[in-house]
């Protein structure tokens, strides 16, 4: 071990440094491969009701064949997914630089208050007098988010970003569709996120592509010269992916606005804004905040998150049914009759459970929390830009909020590619930055620390990533090859996909 | 602020190296008139202690100890205690999208897990790793359908969850997707077959119906399957109690199953986050939304699993895309794998005959009441029956929340025509002395009456 180039932590290894490692090997099957017949994890209580007959009250709907779900013990259950989980990098475990992502510290005060048994077991059918605190909650979170965007107007249904990109530019259509033309098409930046594109598509829109200028913002003369008479609006990330504000984000608003073109607010970034600036005030439309990113809500392995979309005035009306009212004694019912609504995005009210984390979010920040969040996460950002710009090719030089994008151009001289770096970084104890994107960026190193990091591990991080650019000059064909450290090495993708094994089966 | 690990020296030095004279100085490319100059009106920094004093008095105005007799698309099962120890592991709670997969081997396999354990009960091919809801999940699949077929047209069954017809709908709409409603038999509460046959054409997608339906009623699959398939078109099976799936048969006809699989283990949450999956045919996966897991091996042969089939997706295929979906249900899909490990092969099949069995002595019950009636007895039924009253639900509906129990819910504003209809649902958590009670609620105001 102690010749070991490829570990950072031998003294011998090429860079050591203070980051604990490796990640654990045991091996642990899949469940069907433990399970044996008579094994169980249940018990249920006995029957206080008297038996059925299985054939006479289902007949031929009776299931003939069970399905082959595992047979185990408890314990067994607790060690497989106990196990499974040290597999796994977590914020728990160290910085996660996800540039978009926002990849914050879960408080796990949110957790227990959305377990409370009267909110965790409130049925969304029950009587509107016996949810009354629940609604309360739903009430208060749409009030803050409101103060936080500068929007009249909030639905907290879709279930995640990009359901809430969704609703947000059907309220869009449904304007258009009010002043008599629905409108042909949706511009959006080259370096929006994939969801974007995406939506406006399943929205029924054609999707222009606005090329940036050269800071990487939107260039107001070709924003000009594409705005027409069909253009719905404009769906612009802001800050921008390469974390960049636009300057000049009145004069965007002012050209869409005088062709009847709305603003769509892509609200993925307001981790660099939360109490410093509002949408509301620099011209956004409609607009969806990511509470699993700005808020604190944990992202889970992939979900659930939780996406509202908050409006000006003029678009209230088109909000998905029901919307949130109060009578004269201040009780709050939900209201379905709403002629001009774009429907339903989903069943009952949304991800409840996401609301109460993110109320519990804001509520331990306060405004000068939040303020102070967004100003620490900017810091970071900066912080990290200013220590690695020597060694790292920075494409756009405008000023950074919250995230910082380089790109690998003078370590792809080398043949080390951005998706080398970063499989190297997770050997040195950090999750991987956002590979290759935006796309505007070849090459792109997208990292975004977010405000939950120490200068202790900012530092640490620093020194890896300035550790990898000696790498790459002395022994590139570490990085390469990296990660060195992990249960698995770098997995067959091209295999995966052509010969799709999607299940378990016996005997494969 | 206690969750910020920054010390205001260590601020200064920060911004000291940056060469910043102060944090407004980052903030300065933002136009003086677009900054907020004041503080947020939003409460007050509270201490921890305030937090959960705040959400327990909101859970006390939400007044608790209620038995409940709804159902109706969310369902109040036990959930094993090691759900919550297990899915509250950091390492699970804090990861992200396994996009990384070395480091994200954890999720990756139990999302492998969770596909083949949906794929097994429902008696399709392949599972994806989760949808938002049984409401979207349905709506995405219509979607899919059109993509498989190349047709723009689907029929839907009136008996498919109210919520998610208005879903389908919305997405419907923007997409320029005729849909047709087949209405259901008033003896059995099925599917009206003969108006389904009329409805398909050669012009429809998809078919969609639900099974149990939104009455409880299980419908008659292969014989919708012949319908549907006989004009070419694909069958959707929504299922929105999953727990049904341990004695009732699965849809193998059908060519797209979409589930919502709160049930496993899923609180009910006032309606969120619950846990949509889609489970298709093996022909169909291109065209499936979201994501999937698959097997492969690393350099050295080990076993391990990788996201995979991404240029379905939005981040790769951008407006071209099967979906826009990107964040989706992977801890509430960890939630449901567990529960599912818990119960295991007997167990998901005693559960799903406790419910069977609580139902039909609650419907027996209520039914035999004066003024009562059982509605939709030609067909056999999971867990939940219709209930026709004499006498207005809001009446003994008071009633009943007066003996701290919540009743079936009016089914008037969906279907008027059904009078004094009410749904009403028994789990496996609800006790004889609970259903004697309501019964006896029940018949005290017929009896006035």
């Amino acid at each position: 071990m102690a010749t070991d180039l490829t570990n950072p932590q031998t003294p011998a290894g090429s860079h050591t440094t203070g980051k604990v490692r490796p990640h654990q090997t045991q091996n642990e099957a899949l469940l069907f491969e433990k399970s044996s017949p008579g094994k169980r994890a249940y018990k249920l209580p006995p029957l206080d009701v008297p038996a059925v007959d299985l054939a006479s009250l289902l007949g031929a709907a009776r299931r003939d064949q069970a399905a082959e779900l595992p047979e185990l013990s408890e314990i067994e259950i607790v060690r497989h997914f106990t196990r499974l989980s040290t597999w796994n990098y977590a914020i728990d475990l160290g910085m996660y630089p996800l540039g978009s992502c926002t990849m914050k510290y879960n408080p796990r005060v949110n957790e227990l208050v959305a377990r409370i048994e009267g909110l965790a077991e409130a049925h969304p059918y029950r009587p509107e007098s016996l949810a009354q605190g629940i609604l309360e909650v739903i009430d208060l979170l749409q009030r803050c988010l409101l103060d936080i965007t500068g929007m009249d107007a909030i639905t907290l249904q879709p279930a995640a970003g990009a359901h809430g990109e969704f609703t947000g530019i059907l309220l869009v259509r449904a304007w258009h569709e009010s002043q008599g033309n629905s409108r042909r098409k949706v511009l959006i930046p080259d370096s929006a996120h994939g969801t974007n594109p995406a939506t406006a598509a399943i929205c029924g829109y054609a999707v222009e592509n606005l090329r940036s200028n050269s800071d990487g913002g939107i260039d107001l003369e070709a924003l000009a010269r594409q705005v027409d008479s069909e253009t719905a609006a404009l769906m612009l990330t802001n800050p921008s992916t390469i974390g960049v504000f636009e300057s000049q984000i009145h004069k965007i608003a002012e050209i869409l606005h005088a062709k009847g073109a709305l603003l769509y607010m892509d609200g993925a970034n307001m981790n660099a804004l939360v109490g410093k600036a509002r949408p509301g005030d620099f011209g956004v439309d409609v607009m969806h905040l990511n509470l699993h990113k700005t808020f604190s809500t944990p992202h889970g392995g992939g979900g659930p998150g939780s996406g509202p979309v908050a409006c000006k005035a003029f678009l209230e009306p088109f909000l998905p049914i029901p919307v949130l009212v109060k009578d004269e004694n201040g009780a709050k019912h939900w209201n379905y009759g709403r002629p001009q609504s774009v429907g339903r995005v989903r069943a009952f009210y949304g991800n409840t459970g996401m609301f109460i984390r993110a109320l519990a979010y804001i509520l331990a920040n306060g405004p000068d929390g939040l303020r102070q969040t967004t100003e620490d996460a900017v810091l970071n950002a900066n912080y990290i830009r200013h220590k690695l710009e020597d060694l790292y090719d920075l494409p756009y030089k405008t000023a950074s909020m919250h995230e910082v994008v380089f790109s690998d151009k003078r370590q792809a001289a080398k043949g080390v590619k951005t998706g080398d770096i970063a499989k190297r970084l997770i050997d040195y104890g950090f999750h991987p930055y956002t590979v290759s994107f935006p796309q505007i960026v070849h090459g792109a190193l997208m990292i975004e620390p977010t405000e939950s990091e120490s200068l202790e591990e900012l530092d640490l991080f620093i020194e890896a990533m300035r550790s990898i650019a000696r790498e790459v000059e002395e022994t590139p064909e570490v990085v390469k090859s990296a990660p060195h450290s992990t249960r698995v090495s770098r997995l067959d993708e091209v295999q995966a996909a052509r010969k799709p094994i999607l299940r378990w089966r016996p005997g494969q | 602020m206690r969750y910020l690990p920054k010390s205001p020296a260590e601020r200064e030095r920060m911004l000291a190296a940056i060469g910043a004279r102060s944090i407004d100085e980052l903030f300065a490319v933002i136009p003086a008139e677009c900054r907020l100059d004041r503080d947020l009106d939003v409460p007050r920094q509270q201490a921890e202690s305030e937090i959960i004093d705040y959400f327990r008095a909101a859970a006390d105005k939400n007044a608790t100890g209620y038995a409940s007799f709804l159902g109706a698309g969310a369902y109040r099962h036990y959930r094993p205690v090691i759900i919550d120890s297990l899915v509250q592991r950091g390492e699970f709670l804090t990861s992200y999208t396994p996009y990384q997969a070395e480091i994200t081997q954890g999720t990756l396999q139990a999302i492998f897990e969770f596909q083949t354990m949906i794929a097994e009960l429902t008696g399709m091919d392949v599972a994806n790793a989760s949808m938002y809801d049984g409401s979207t999940g349905a709506a995405e699949a219509v979607m899919m359908a059109v993509r498989v077929t190349g047709r723009r047209k689907a029929v839907v069954a009136t008996t498919v969850h109210p919520e998610y017809r208005e879903v389908l709908a919305t997405y419907a709409t923007h997409q320029r997707l005729p849909t047709t409603l087949a209405g259901y038999d008033a003896k059995t509460g099925r599917v009206d077959l003969a108006a389904l046959e009329a409805s398909v054409t050669k012009e429809t997608a998809a078919v969609l119906v639900q099974s149990p339906n939104f009455f409880g009623v299980i419908e008659d699959i292969p014989a919708i399957a012949a319908i549907a398939h006989a004009q070419g078109a694909l069958l959707i099976v929504s299922i929105a109690e999953a727990v049904s799936l341990g004695v009732v048969r699965p849809p193998v006809e059908a060519d797209i199953v979409s589930m919502e699989a709160q049930s496993f283990g899923v609180a009910l949450s006032y309606g969120g986050p619950f846990c949509g999956v889609m489970a298709c045919k093996e022909q169909y996966i291109r065209q499936m939304p979201g994501r999937l897991v698959g097997q492969t091996t690393d350099g050295t042969g080990y076993r391990g699993f990788v996201l995979t089939l991404a240029t379905r997706e939005q981040h790769i295929r951008r407006e071209k895309a099967t979906s826009n979906i990107c964040t989706n249900q992977a801890l509430v899909a960890l939630m449901t794998t567990i529960f599912l490990a818990v119960y295991g092969k007997e167990g998901i099949r005693e559960l799903a005959e406790h419910n069977l069995a609580k139902a039909d002595y609650t419907a027996n019950r209520l039914s035999t009441q004066p003024g009562a009636k059982l509605l939709f007895t030609g067909a056999p039924r999971f867990h939940e029956f219709v209930l026709q009253t004499a006498e207005p639900p809001v009446l003994w509906s008071q009633r009943l929340l007066d003996e701290k129990i919540v009743g079936g819910i009016e089914l008037s504003r969906w279907y008027p025509e059904l009078g004094h209809a009410t749904l009403w649902c028994a789990t496996e958590v609800i006790t004889r002395e609970q259903i004697d009670t309501a019964a006896m609620v029940l018949a005290a105001g017929l009896v006035e009456a």
